[in-house]
């Protein structure tokens, strides 16, 4: 690893930091000290300061192509020098922080950088499919009949054009019943973008559709292209579809009628060819009648509807799931598990599965790590602990407020985690202060 | 003879927190834990708006004592580096100092009420982690071992808290 900073407090700390990671680390002051470096030898990862006096971490990263073209770039950046951080995605950098930086995230974003080259690798040393040639994306692992009405679905819609509502609870695998569409599609060969319109704020949510001229507002130094661009020939997936204002609805019901927008602040109209894909775990007829969302966006993504079923409804496949997540993920530890006890399974075959797919998951990877080869046991299954009443869960009534749902849901989490408050927002997915937050609107405690 | 001293910088916690310190620590690295009195003052780490303590600098004062062997500097403030927004705990790799800030580890600091088993818990796991550190270990791929690399308080949690077969090797093969 190479760091590439003016200052000499961040360096040093960013070396020390590194060093623990198990990291060689080489530090350099200025650009031309960090080519000279990387000529000497190619690094996996340059963490690089974008403002530094004499060549700047731009230029650096202009150079570093030709020297280090494997390398994974991690711009730093100072307040006020974002809009130039996101040029420097464009010409090769992996991604940018700015400082001070989250430990926690910045660990991560090495991390995955490192995973999805390696696997980029991977790639393109094996001999290509002889098919397609398309690398073989996340897949739906499924026997169950629910499934395979799904999949069925799914083959019978690719082909046409026809806007598509996925719907189904969190967890249950929306995003790659999306992505099944789009690969089966003529728009194969163009990207699919998504895009999660519940983890954006409303003010940000119209320049991250749309895009944006330069000047368009404070901080808007450059134009951006929008996700509505980006998905040109392609398919855009609209994840969490009902969360969006009202304001904004009214935007995109134009958009998706005419495939014609403008940029913020900008004057000519911009047109865009794109499948759209929804999906949603919401119940939107109620936002509808709520007026929460509008009539008239509601029918024309409701075009034609997929339901995802919860996990818990399909029979046969978490036998199926947890031995495919145990062999993917033994293999990418390079752990010898070769199979989970009878006792494990029947457990995991025993539990609701409130997070769905995406927990089980969570929990296989996590069992890899415990298990003792060859086989995972039940203690080794971390979360299933305390075997919820099955029954209680299924019988629950249907009806009821989202709110109540929630509160019971995160109930049912927090008894099984044993009030682990780290391990319950793991299985929720949102952070521990949210769940806090929630813990106390809801007034829940334990026991 | 002592070979691992706590000292206790501007700490706020019952007293009993370094005895659950010493008592986590000995059986671990095989040393004897003395108490160091306290004779640091922070205000020179301290970065006034960011009312945090710089870990760097609180590491460099404990090279700066006269040697007492190992020592792990035990604190309630809030710690940081510069490049980032927090930190839990620093050491030097394969050196003889350390720190550990409690700060982010009580339940009080996310809203829930005091839970000093977990308090007790996160602290003796971070403090096994720096001094883990400071024999020279790097961070464990294994998420059940104590040296797995934990910059949130959720990683504190998820992880174990005794050292893998392979860092505890790791440990007794530098201990010689
Ligand atoms: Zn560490
Ligand atoms: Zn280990």
């Amino acid at each position: 690893m190479l760091i590439v900073d003016d200052e000499l407090s961040i360096r040093d700390s960013l070396r020390h930091w590194f060093r623990k990671d198990g990291y060689d680390v080489a530090a350099a002051e200025s650009g031309p000290d960090a080519l000279r470096q990387m000529e000497g030898e190619p690094f996996d990862v340059v963490l690089l300061d974008i403002k530094m006096p004499g060549m700047d971490g731009m230029e650096v990263l202009r150079r570093l192509h030709e020297l280090s073209p494997d390398s994974v770039v991690i711009m730093l950046t100072a307040h006020g020098t974002i809009e130039t951080a996101v040029e420097a995605l464009k010409i090769g950098a992996c991604d940018y922080r700015t400082k001070p930086i989250d430990p926690d995230e910045l660990g991560r974003l090495i991390t995955r950088a490192l995973e999805e080259r390696a696997s980029q690798r991977q790639r393109g040393k094996a001999p290509g499919p002889v098919s397609g040639g398309k690398p073989p994306a996340e897949e739906i692992v499924a026997a169950s009949p629910q499934m395979q009405e799904v999949a069925r679905m799914i083959d019978s819609l690719a082909e046409s054009d026809v806007t598509v509502l996925i719907r189904g609870d969190s967890g249950t695998g929306k995003e790659l019943v999306a992505r099944a569409i789009h690969e089966r599609s003529a728009r194969h060969v163009f990207p699919l973008v998504a895009f999660n319109c519940g983890a954006i704020p409303e003010s940000l949510l119209e320049s991250e559709l749309f895009g944006h001229e330069r000047g368009a507002f404070t901080g808007a130094q450059s134009r951006r292209r929008g996700k509505l661009e980006q998905a040109d020939h392609g398919t855009l997936f609209l994840d969490e579809i009902g969360t969006i204002g009202l304001r904004t609805q009214v935007e995109l019901l134009r958009v998706l009628e005419t495939k014609e927008f403008t940029r913020i602040g900008g004057q000519t109209s911009v047109h865009s060819d794109f499948r759209v894909i929804c999906a949603t775990n919401q119940d939107l007829e109620e936002l509808v009648a709520k007026k929460e969302m509008r009539e008239d966006l509601y029918f024309r993504i409701n075009v034609f509807r997929i339901d995802v079923p919860p996990l818990r409804e399909r029979a046969g496949d978490v036998t199926l799931l947890a031995r495919h997540f145990l062999k993917v993920f033994a293999e990418k530890t390079e752990r010898a598990l070769t199979d989970l006890t009878p006792d494990a399974l029947a457990a995991l075959n025993r539990y609701a599965w409130p997070g769905n797919v995406r927990e089980l998951r969570n929990m296989m990877e996590r069992a890899v790590l415990l298990a003792t080869p060859p086989l995972v046991q039940v203690k080794d299954l971390v979360g299933l602990g305390a075997t919820l009443p099955t029954s209680a869960r299924a019988e629950a009534p249907l009806a009821g407020s989202l709110a109540e749902s929630e509160r019971a849901h995160i109930l049912t989490v927090l008894c099984q985690c044993e009030w682990n408050i780290s391990q319950a927002a793991r299985v929720l997915e949102i952070d521990r202060v949210t769940l806090y937050n929630k813990i106390k609107k809801y007034g829940l405690r334990s026991e | 003879m002592t070979d691992l001293w706590l000292l206790p910088l501007a700490l706020r916690e019952p007293p009993e927190l370094l005895r659950w310190l010493a008592d986590g620590l000995a059986p671990v690295f095989h040393v004897e834990v003395g108490l160091l009195p306290s004779e640091l003052a922070l205000e020179g780490g301290r970065h006034p708006r960011r009312r945090q303590v710089d870990a760097g600098w609180i590491l460099s004062q404990l090279l700066g004592l006269p040697d007492p062997g190992l020592v792990l500097a035990v604190t309630s403030e809030d710690l940081y580096l510069p490049v980032f927004t927090y930190v839990i705990g620093e050491a030097c790799l394969g050196g003889r100092a350390a720190v550990v800030s409690t700060h982010r580890l009580h339940e009080e600091r996310y809203g829930l009420p005091p839970n000093m088993e977990r308090l007790r818990a996160r602290a003796v796991k971070e403090a096994i982690h720096e001094i883990g550190h400071c024999h020279g270990l790097v961070h464990c791929p294994s998420g059940a071992c104590v040296m797995h690399s934990s910059s949130s308080v959720e990683d504190v949690d998820n992880k174990g808290h005794e050292l893998c077969p392979e860092c505890a090797r790791a440990v007794a093969r530098r201990r010689g």
